[in-house]
């Protein structure tokens, strides 16, 4: 019920860990849903220097913040800031419908780490 | 490395299953209820097959009605004696534990008009007696619980269950998919009127089960048409699919493979409750079916672990297969009481006679591997539960 691809990114996740010296984190997600999203940012001139992830959740809630994170890296802001969750799940190929909101949290995930460092 | 440890879901077919059934495809492949010299000989083996099960939960050949499975025994159970009894009462109590066949059946009953209690469990699984005695009214028909729990393992005491039926008058139905072959099973000890079985459990082929009714319960036909099964369930038998789950049956039936299961389940339980921030959901002892185990996993998702294992070469499952197309968690969990994260942490392993130590211990070595590695991944570990 998964793509290659997705299952690849659930495999070998890059992106996973802390920065200790975050200029933004940002979370979203709940037990109930079976979902949390916590990321990181580290901020240079308006660009994503570098981003990890953590994630509790199912195959397609780590594979989706893993294809988050890459798509991302190194992409200003305003550009984060817009990207919508339907790149993520384009980009991993196939998922099952009921999965497709793990993708959404990521991508709120990472909104609130920008609105967070915006507010700074 | 190959490791299914999810026959909770479905078991292989036994090689013996296999032979017994290929003579009923293109060779004795006779209707019984043709006269010639084909059909009498499908009415034979379709009798004899009848006599095989009736024996093994000690009930009469005339009781046992053959279906295509548990889930369709299940519906006819409780909608068959529904509509029958509806002018006795309209009332039906269940527990929140039953396989979903039972709980949508029940919704169904509602939406035409019958009355549904769902009786508790404890922090075990049992369900509770005295809670059961308070739901049952004069409006009562018929009682259903589950014998045992295809998540986490429990087995119900049916032979109290069955005294307070008795002395309440109702009728009592049981799904005991899970559990046949497995522990004990007496219609008549348990003062049982309906029970469900299937095959696909237990080594036989899927599409097969069985609806035991006593011959005093008042049952609706299920399927009309030619009057096969006395006229209750019309349909051209499954006479291949029969005598495999018969065969299936008789292989089964044997105390030696339950004390095998019963002892790779034990090692599992004993080693897996090493990893730390892990809990077993479900009974110890033999109050526990042979094959299951069940297992909340702190900081981490199910899902995620059954993925990870797969990717090992690990068949297992989360709760029941048929949960997954939810996101809910698995409301047999919350029944026992886990909060979210626990329910969402689970993981089923469920054996069969056929799984050895090599492939346990094969298991026991990957998953505190894929736990620590999920742990690793997840934002939530000791520190924030010290908090």
């Amino acid at each position: 019920m998964y793509s290659e691809k997705l299952i690849e990114k659930f495999k070998n996740p890059k992106f996973v860990g802390k920065i200790k010296d975050a200029d933004a984190v940002g979370e979203e997600g709940n037990f109930k849903c079976g979902d949390v999203m916590k990321i990181y940012l580290k901020i240079k001139d308006e660009k994503i220097k570098d981003i990890k992830f953590e994630t509790y959740g199912c195959v397609a809630a780590i594979a989706s913040s893993e294809m988050m994170c890459e798509l991302v890296n190194g992409k200003t802001l305003d550009e984060a800031y817009q990207m919508s969750h339907k790149e993520i799940v384009k980009a991993l190929g196939e998922m099952p419908a009921v999965k497709v909101h793990c993708s959404i949290l990521g991508t709120r995930a990472l909104r609130n780490a920008i609105d967070e460092f915006r507010k700074k | 490395m190959k490791v299914y440890l999810d026959n909770g879901a479905t078991t292989q077919v036994d090689e013996k299953v296999k032979t017994a059934m290929e003579k009923y495809f293109s060779e004795s492949y006779g209707n019984p209820s043709s006269l010639h010299g084909f059909g009498v000989e499908a009415k034979i083996v379709l009798e004899k097959a009848r006599r095989v099960i009736a024996d093994s939960i000690n009930a009469f050949p005339e009781e046992i009605f053959f279906t295509s499975g548990g889930t369709e025994a299940n519906n006819w159970a409780l909608k068959g004696l529904a509509f029958a009894n509806r002018g006795k009462g309209n009332h039906i109590v269940t527990t929140k534990v039953e396989h979903k066949s039972v709980l949508e059946s029940c919704k169904w009953l509602k939406r035409n008009g019958f009355r549904v209690s769902y009786v508790g469990v404890d922090s075990e699984g049992f369900v509770k007696l005295s809670e059961l005695e308070r739901e049952i009214t004069d409006e009562t028909i018929l009682v259903s619980i589950i014998h045992g729990n295809n998540e986490i393992g429990t087995i119900n005491n049916l032979e109290k269950v069955g005294e307070v039926c008795r002395k309440r008058q109702v009728y009592f139905h049981s799904d005991a998919c899970q559990s046949f072959t497995k522990t004990e099973l007496d219609v008549k000890k348990m003062n049982l009127d309906l029970v469900s079985l299937n095959s696909h459990k237990i080594h036989g082929p899927k599409g097969v089960g069985v609806l035991y009714a006593s011959g005093e319960v008042k049952l609706d036909e299920w399927q009309h048409g030619g009057g096969q099964e006395k006229g209750m369930r019309s349909g051209t038998e499954n006479i291949s699919g029969i005598v495999g789950f018969v065969e299936a049956v008789k292989l089964a039936l044997n105390e030696e493979h339950i004390l095998k299961m019963e002892k790779l389940r034990n090692k599992l339980i004993e080693k897996v409750l090493e990893i730390p921030n892990v809990k077993l959901n479900g009974p110890v002892g033999d109050k526990r079916l042979c094959n299951n185990v069940n297992f909340s996993f702190r900081f981490i998702e199910g899902e995620a672990i059954v993925g990870m294992l797969d990717l090992l070469g690990v068949c297992a499952s989360t709760g029941s297969a048929c949960a997954e197309k939810t996101l809910e968690p698995s409301y047999v969990l919350k029944a026992i009481g886990l909060d979210d994260e626990n329910a969402n942490g689970s993981l089923r392993l469920s054996l069969s006679r056929f799984t050895n130590d090599m492939e346990v211990d094969y298991l026991l070595r990957v998953l505190p591997k894929v736990v620590s590695r999920l742990r690793e991944i997840s934002p939530f570990g000791e520190e924030e539960c010290l908090q």
